[in-house]
């Protein structure tokens, strides 16, 4: 069935040994769990699936630790070969050796029936160690995962790293590059963003995942955390505010009598005292377009105007690009 | 300045808890999870804070542990007790040691009534979060009543007690009433809110004071609305939180605009105010014109 494959196609495998931090992740990042909370979460015994869906659907699926995956009546072949990418999460501040020689060989076999697969790993935990200390135990971390996987003969195999914690915005940061890589329509997106930006006195840019605050695309200047975690925090921030008082919102519909009259967007507009505007649009699949503005000389007033213009032609190009995704990925295999 | 706008607030309560926590994350912009690093108080730590422009509050976060706790009743009772306006009394939930704690409360009660007699006590019961969904209603009323007692017992008959828990929004309620109680001119603010609120036409404003995002007042709101009872310490928390954030850009939001149905702006030096429309299809120009209009009747 050609639909189910290529919805399978969109699987984030999450693997690493007991208590690396797996389904804390999953419970902080997708269910807006407390990070202290997940101290008392107990150990996974099945492997679990999230499903979240951003401009396409998504599913992340924990292998618990305690699992043997090579096991004869585990038919492994079959799932490797359906994921996007494998994300093995290695606990930072306990003794990582067996973790590395595990990954290696779940590399080998991963690759072996996938060559496609994005293969993903979360130095996690690093909220325990120094700054000195993190960069070390990323050097290390590394180079010995190039050296094991030498010896394999895996050399050309590309891994990517990210240094991750639950307790600050570095594993949504995570989360959000490597969900980028499964979106095959990044690229359009992002020129999209480029184009918003250089026509909106836009400094930076980014299209949210409401719920997740993982960001499913942002326009091609760097991305600075600081700048995310302001733009993730507003997206709460409106969005909890307009929750509060959003029974008008129903009120009005029912006044009106039109009957299914669409809910209205969310908008939210904050100036800052040194001249910054965070700028805040709903689009459509609960996604938000998150924006820092800087209008320097122009006044406000028309600064906004022109935003507003501009991200209604966004949002049109989005809704452009969701319809073709629909249309495409059922043939897309 | 005269004395009258100084106000003495006594922080009290066993060591650990919660007191500093609590303080750092109203009055220093900690959040909950940076009061994991603060250690024991030694002795008293004092905090100057302006507040509402002409009222100064002195926070005398008293250190619990046990050797601190016995000089303030010996050696120094009067420097502590004395001019005292508000007594903020903190007992742990989970405490082990309910007796002893409440030991310490009578003690500071009766210090209380010789050295500051018109003193306004309030008690919270805090680390709420700790204690099970569905048995805190109860616990805080088997407590509350207990306290009760003792309190009347020793010449304080009007007791306050709030649930609290630095993980939730039920502090900024807490501080909001504490607060509240000291401020001397209430009605003239609630009358100006009204004023301003049919002016605009407004659904609802309410006030806060601006470093804080403690409540001042609101306008009542229409009787048999559906509003959130508790959206009030879920504003100060948003807001706060907010604040925060927009330091992490070095500087601080000046407008908020939502959906042109919310508006929160700056109405004095020390003040914002949290205005809800009924309507999204007012000019906002008016608005805020209105706005800097309101602003010379609230300086
Ligand atoms: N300090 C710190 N602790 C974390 C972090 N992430 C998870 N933990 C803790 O790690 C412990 C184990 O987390 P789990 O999420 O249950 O680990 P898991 O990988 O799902 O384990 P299995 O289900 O046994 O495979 C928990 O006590 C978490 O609180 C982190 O970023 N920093
Ligand atoms: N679970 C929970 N922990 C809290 C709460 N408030 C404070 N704590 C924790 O309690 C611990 C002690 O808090 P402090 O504020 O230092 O206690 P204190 O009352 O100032 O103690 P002394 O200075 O010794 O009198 C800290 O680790 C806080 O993180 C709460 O509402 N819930
Ligand atoms: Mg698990
Ligand atoms: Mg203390």
């Amino acid at each position: 069935m050609n639909s189910e494959e290529n919805s399978d196609k969109a699987t984030i495998l999450l693997m690493g040994l007991r208590r690396g931090g797996k389904s804390s992740i999953c419970k902080v990042v997708f269910h807006n769990m407390q990070p202290l909370d997940t101290l008392y979460l107990e150990s996974t015994s099945n492997p679990t699936m999230e499903h979240f869906s951003t401009l396409i659907d998504l599913a992340v699926m924990e292998l618990p630790g305690q699992l043997n995956y090579f096991e004869p009546n585990y038919d492994s072949e079959r799932l490797f070969k359906s994921v996007g990418a494998l994300v093995y999460v290695i606990d930072s501040q306990d003794e990582y050796m067996n973790a590395l020689t595990n990954f290696a060989i779940i590399v080998e076999y991963a690759y072996k029936v996938n060559p496609d697969i994005n293969i993903e790993v979360l130095i996690h935990k690093v909220d325990g160690l120094s700054e000195d200390f993190k960069v070390d135990t990323q050097r290390d971390i590394m180079q010995r995962t190039g050296e094991e996987l030498l010896e394999l003969g895996l050399d050309g195999v590309q891994v990517s790293f990210y240094l991750t914690s639950i307790f600050d915005h570095s594993i949504y940061e995570a989360f959000s590059r490597i969900v980028q890589k499964l979106v095959p329509e990044l690229p359009f997106l992002e020129n999209m963003l480029d184009n918003l930006v250089q026509h909106s006195k836009i400094e930076k840019c980014f299209l949210f995942d409401i719920n997740s605050k993982i960001y499913v695309s942002t326009d091609s200047s760097p991305v600075d955390i600081v700048t995310y975690e302001t733009c993730a925090e507003f997206v709460d921030v409106t969005i909890d505010l307009h929750d509060l008082y959003k029974i008008q919102g129903k009120e009005d519909a029912l006044a009106g009598s039109t009957g299914n009259k669409p809910p209205p967007e969310v908008k939210g507009v904050s100036a800052l005292n040194n001249g910054v505007v965070i700028y805040l649009r709903q689009m459509i699949r609960g996604l938000a377009l998150v924006a820092l503005i800087r209008p320097d000389d122009t006044d406000v007033e028309s600064c906004l105007t022109v935003v507003d213009y501009n991200v209604d032609i966004f949002k049109k190009g989005l809704e452009q690009v969701w319809a073709h995704a629909r249309i495409t990925s059922p043939e897309g295999k | 300045m005269s004395s009258n706008n100084r106000k003495k607030l006594l922080l009290m309560g066993r060591s650990g808890s919660g007191k500093s926590s609590m303080r750092s994350i109203i009055f220093s912009n900690y959040s909950a999870f940076d009061t994991r690093r603060l250690g024991a108080t030694i002795d008293v730590e004092h905090s100057h804070l302006r507040f509402l422009g002409n009222m100064t509050l002195n926070l005398w976060d008293c250190g619990g542990q046990d050797v601190f706790m016995e000089n303030y009743f010996s050696q120094q009772k009067d420097h502590i007790f004395q001019m005292v306006q508000v007594l903020i009394h903190v007992f742990d939930v989970e405490s082990q040691e309910v007796i002893k704690d409440i030991e310490i409360f009578t003690k500071a009660l009766k210090q209380l009534k010789k050295y500051s007699p018109d003193a306004k006590i309030f008690v919270l019961l805090h680390k709420m979060d700790l204690v099970q969904r569905d048995k805190r209603q109860e616990l805080f009323q088997i407590m509350m009543s207990k306290l009760q007692e003792t309190s009347s017992a020793y010449g304080f008959p009007n007791l306050v007690g709030f649930p609290t828990s630095i993980w939730d929004e039920s502090l900024y309620k807490a501080w909001s009433q504490i607060i509240c109680s000291l401020i001397p001119n209430m009605a003239t603010y609630q009358s100006n809110l009204k004023k301003l609120k049919s002016v605009m036409g407004a659904r609802e404003i309410i006030l806060f004071e601006k470093t804080t995002f403690l409540v001042i007042c609101s306008s009542n709101t229409v009787s048999g609305e559906l509003l959130d009872p508790k959206r009030f310490e879920k504003i100060s928390n948003i807001m706060k939180n907010f604040k925060q954030s927009s330091m992490k850009l070095k500087s601080s939001f000046k407008t908020l605009v939502l959906n042109n149905t919310i508006y929160v702006s700056e109405l004095s030096s020390n003040m914002m105010c949290f205005i809800v429309l009924n309507h999204s299809d007012d000019p906002q120009d008016l608005i805020l014109e209105n706005i800097k209009k309101a602003k010379a009747h609230f300086q």
